[in-house]
């Protein structure tokens, strides 16, 4: 079942990839949910989300240079795919489509 | 940008990662580990980033990052541990005799740890039923009078609990406890005895004693409220609905404002009543002293800091005030400390004022728990030197086996963990033998005293499955630990070689290391039960310097003793009789102020009250004048007094002569008192004190009574009951307490009973063990050499020789432990133990050996009949086959 189809969490992950370009690793991607949902995200929780979407083709990845900040490890640095891109748009689109189909008179009595 | 000292992550635990996670991702996952770590050093603090670097390293332990090969370990080591206990049970079926040594011992050294574990939990269980019972605190006073330190007490004053909701800040509740409510409660006709504590409301906003009925706001705030626990109501009113009814206790009429439940066991406080303090407060209204800071003796203050509170403020804040009341005070000194509520049963030994029963509490100091620790410990590690030691020393019929698992490619750490399993095995078999054991001597420990009855209950609960399960895990992994490094030490050539026999040497040493400690622990042990058990006998058979033979003391209680006088004179069996206050030579006290010609010059010295027939009847001995002449009816009118030789020495009396001693005058409490006779020094206190200035004075109607009535009966049972008979006519309500004289002192020592108790059964099983482990030991030396002592018989040696030359070497071994063992006995009694006692008797050779014969003896029959046996046995039969 690796197809576009994108979990709620996965989406927003992939998400912050695209708006970090070329920062995206995996703390600072942990950050930045974590200050715009609101919501405390758990990096071990980050770390695998980013590994189910590299599996499933939609980022890869590729180390980056050492820096002494991290005990001299290398971070790993995602990018989007263009399978990646393409299932972004599609949940997009698929959510605009659902957004125009409620009259805007019924969702104001709502 | 240098940060003040480098935080490092945990290594293990980043070994930890580094060992589980695959190698594409290990360094990124490390790097963001290491990432986060810094950060929260920064920003929570080293402690707190390593606690999370743990918790981040466990639950990264996912299934993509695992390392395949990881699951296929332990898979494996899951196979492995199930081979180790199959290898582990044969063997122990194949060595019958061996694990049977090894379990059984291993058993009975482990019940008393069992029982320990249960005794230490359920101390540790006690108030943990308070829902703050973290937060809760009790005022310790710390009384310094005339500069002279007198100690720490569980009580203060009810000045203390008013200041502190006064003028601390930082307290969320205040409660008051004034202790020794007690009373006949009356309903109707029926009459009980009834006790408790005087409390105010917020008693039930600091602990969680549950309501049933009343309102807990209210129950305890106007006077002459009583809160009754479920069972005190159901025995005064039955089944009737008790809320709203009155009592009436004495001469007061209390209402039942509230029922609440039962006090549960594990409380340090406990009662059936709860009286509302204001009643206290309301009937000592006239009593100036009732509320100073100096009366101290009866109340005790707890608080309930607020949640976050500063403890240490509020320290200084109640020292600060202490340091004020104390401005006013001449010559005492009280400072406030606070004890935490759990620390109230397991913690320092506090003083309880005089005259305080029932409230003191259950208490062990830890003092006492580490040295039962330290005892069981050493039973369980003599058992445990028995698996090591027979364990090594069958290493000859097992060291093929770790050859041939090591060339197949065992490591190290298999063939440990294989020896440990093992060893677990055994100590897990023994566990259920020793649970046993346990639920066998459990009744027996609570029913050794009555305190034990009242401080545990040694019920099974869940931690405690687990405690025992644990305990028994780290038995056989400290009793399987050397022989777990002893094989895997093996090397597969000297394995398959003869030459293993070679390095078996190394280890004599130890294997006789741990005999020697094990038979040296054991003699300890024996001898000072014999020396205490001696000692306690001389005690109780101490000549205290009066007759208690067929004595019966009977406690009168707050009723008049003439109608008892009166029954029991017309008693056939009774042949004497007398009243005094109380009972001297039992540990009892009563002071007085005395002073002679100097007034400035006063003594404390101890007194009784006695009627005239006191001293005949037990026997006193008056080197001079004679009994008490006048009869007065009331305390004031009293003007003889008895005293000892002591008191003319204290006073120097007529220059310490007795005779003309007869007729000097003296102050006692005050009053003018004539000394009509002198009597010989006897022990008014108990054995451990020295003896010291003792007066009698005549016993008037006022006191409360003691009756002590010789007896001369064949049928000691029936008198008794007879007496009980006329007490209860007399008194309906309490129940009839006497004693004779003898159980009242062997009451009173009944703390040297206990230990004895204690210590003999330990060493009881200490013997056991160490006589096991001896017999393995002979059983598998002379087993092993069966075909040396073949060939010497052959040869022509007598059975005599080969006794000698199989059992030599055993008894240098148990020469040189009762060398260190019954010196450091000695040592120990002459400088620890019997320096509290000043009229002891010395330590006797006949009881130091009484143990270190019973020892020997034992080890010379398990020696001899294994060695006769090996030295009768048919040479023909045992060198026939190789």
């Amino acid at each position: 079942m690796k197809g576009t189809n994108l979990g709620e969490f996965e989406e927003l992950v992939l998400l912050t990839v695209a708006a970090l370009i070329n920062e995206a690793y995996s703390v600072a991607i942990c950050d930045e949910l974590s200050s715009h949902t609101g919501r405390s995200v758990k990096l071990g929780v980050v770390h695998a989300v980013l590994n189910r979407l590299e599996e499933k083709g939609l980022v890869k990845s590729e180390l980056g240079e050492a820096t002494k900040a991290r005990g001299g490890k290398r971070k790993r640095f995602y990018q989007l795919t263009m399978q990646g891109k393409a299932a972004l748009v599609s949940a997009k689109s698929m959510r605009d489509q659902l957004w125009a189909r409620i009259p805007s008179l019924a969702w104001e009595n709502l | 940008m240098k940060e003040q000292p480098q935080h490092h992550p945990p290594s293990w635990a980043q070994r930890f990662v580094e060992w589980y996670c695959k190698p594409g991702l290990v360094e990124d996952l490390t790097g963001d580990l290491n990432e986060c770590f810094e950060r929260n050093v920064r920003s929570a603090g080293p402690r707190r980033a390593k606690l999370i670097y743990i918790i981040d390293a466990f639950k990264f332990f996912r299934s993509y990052t695992v390392r395949k090969s990881i699951f296929a370990h332990l898979f494996m080591n899951r196979i492995m541990i199930g081979s180790y206990v199959k290898t582990s049970g044969r063997n122990i079926m194949r060595n019958k005799l061996f694990s049977f040594i090894n379990i059984l011992g291993l058993a009975i050294s482990m019940s008393v740890g069992l029982l320990l574990i249960a005794f230490l939990l359920d101390l540790r269980s006690y108030d943990r039923f308070h829902e703050n019972g973290g937060r809760i605190h009790r005022i310790t006073n710390i009384l310094t009078s005339n500069s002279e330190q007198s100690g720490k007490f569980a009580t203060t004053s009810i000045k203390t609990g008013k200041l502190i909701r006064e003028k601390v800040n930082g307290i969320e509740e205040v409660t008051v406890m004034r202790n020794n409510f007690s009373g006949d409660a009356r309903v109707g006709d029926n009459i009980l005895p009834i006790s408790g504590f005087w409390a105010e409301p917020s008693l039930f906003r600091v602990f969680s004693f549950p309501m049933v009925e009343g309102n807990p706001e209210t129950a305890l705030k106007d006077p002459y409220s009583v809160v009754l626990t479920e069972t005190a109501a159901r025995k005064l009113f039955g089944t009737q609905a008790a809320l709203g009814k009155t009592i009436q206790v004495d001469t007061l009429v209390y209402q039942v404002t509230g029922i609440m439940k039962d006090v549960p066991f594990f409380s340090h406080i406990s009662f059936e009543a709860l009286v509302s303090l204001s009643t206290a407060e309301q009937t000592n209204k006239g009593d100036k002293h009732f509320a100073e800071w100096t009366n101290m003796w009866s109340n005790s203050v707890y608080l309930l800091p607020s949640e976050n509170a500063d403890m240490e403020a509020i320290r200084s804040q109640l020292s600060a005030f202490a340091r004020e009341e104390n401005l006013a005070e001449e010559n005492t000194r009280i400072e406030l400390e606070l004890l935490p509520l759990y620390n109230i049963v397991v913690g320092e030994s506090l003083r309880q004022s005089e005259g305080g029963p029932g409230f003191a509490g259950p208490h062990m100091s830890p003092a006492v728990l580490w040295i039962l620790v330290g005892l069981a410990a050493v039973v369980i590690l003599s058992a445990c030197f028995n698996y090591t030691n027979l364990s090594i020393a069958r290493a000859m019929r097992r060291i093929k086996e770790i050859g041939l698992r090591k060339t197949i490619g065992a490591g190290k750490s298999q063939v440990q963990l294989q020896f440990l399993a093992e060893a677990v095995l055994i100590s897990l078999a023994a566990l259920l033998l020793s649970f046993l054991l346990f639920l066998v001597l459990r009744p027996l420990l609570i029913n050794m005293a009555p305190e034990m009855q009242q401080m545990v209950k040694l019920n099974l609960t869940p931690s405690m499955v687990v405690a025992f399960i644990v305990f028994a895990v780290t038995v056989g992994v400290i009793a399987g630990f050397l022989p777990a490094i002893f094989f895997s030490k093996v090397s597969p050539i000297n394995a398959f070689g003869s030459v293993s026999s070679v390095k078996m040497f190394k280890h004599l040493t130890l294997r006789r290391a741990l005999v020697v400690i094990q038979y040296t622990v054991t003699l300890i042990f024996i001898t000072t039960t014999a020396v205490g058990y001696v000692q306690y006998k001389n005690i109780l058979a101490f000549d205290l310097g009066f007759s208690t033979a067929n004595i019966l003391n009977i406690n009168m209680l707050d009723n008049k003793p003439d109608v008892m006088l009166k029954e029991l004179s017309e008693m056939p069996e009774v042949t004497g009789l007398s009243r005094s206050l109380i009972t001297t030579g039992v540990g009892n006290a009563w002071g007085g102020n005395m002073k002679y010609k100097d007034s400035r010059d006063s003594a404390l010295v101890m007194t009784n009250h006695v009627d005239e027939n006191y001293l005949p009847l037990h026997d006193y001995k008056l080197v001079a004048g004679g009994n008490f002449i006048a009869r007065p009816a009331t305390a004031q009118a009293t003007g003889e007094v008895i005293v000892n030789r002591q008191v003319l020495k204290r006073f120097n009396i007529s220059a310490n002569n007795p005779g003309n001693a007869i007729g000097e005058q003296i102050t006692l409490n005050g009053r003018k008192m004539t000394i009509v006779g002198v009597m010989q020094d006897f022990h008014y206190g108990k054995v451990e004190n020295l003896i010291g200035p003792v007066a009698f004075t005549f016993w008037t109607p006022e006191d409360r009574a003691i009756i002590s009535a010789k007896i001369k009966s064949a049928d000691m049972p029936a008198t008794i009951a007879r007496i009980e008979s006329v007490w209860k006519k007399i008194d309906p309500v309490h129940p009839f307490t006497a004693e004779f004289y003898s159980e009242e002192i062997e009451n009173a020592y009944s703390e040297f009973s206990t230990m004895i108790k204690i210590i003999g059964f330990l060493s009881f099983l200490a013997i056991s063990v160490a006589s096991m482990g001896l017999f393995g030991m002979v059983v598998f030396t002379t087993e092993t050499r069966l075909k040396e002592i073949g060939i010497r018989k052959v040869m022509g040696a007598s059975v005599g020789n080969l006794i000698h030359l199989l059992s030599r070497g055993f008894l240098i071994l148990l020469s040189v432990s009762a060398l260190i063992a019954l010196p450091a006995t000695y040592f120990f009694f002459k400088t620890v133990v019997l320096p509290n006692f000043p009229y002891h008797t010395p330590v006797q050779i006949t009881e130091m050996s009484v143990g270190l014969l019973a020892v020997l003896l034992i080890a010379f029959i398990m020696i001899g009949s294994q060695t006769l046996k090996a030295a009768r046995s048919n040479p023909v039969a045992v060198l026939k086959n190789e």
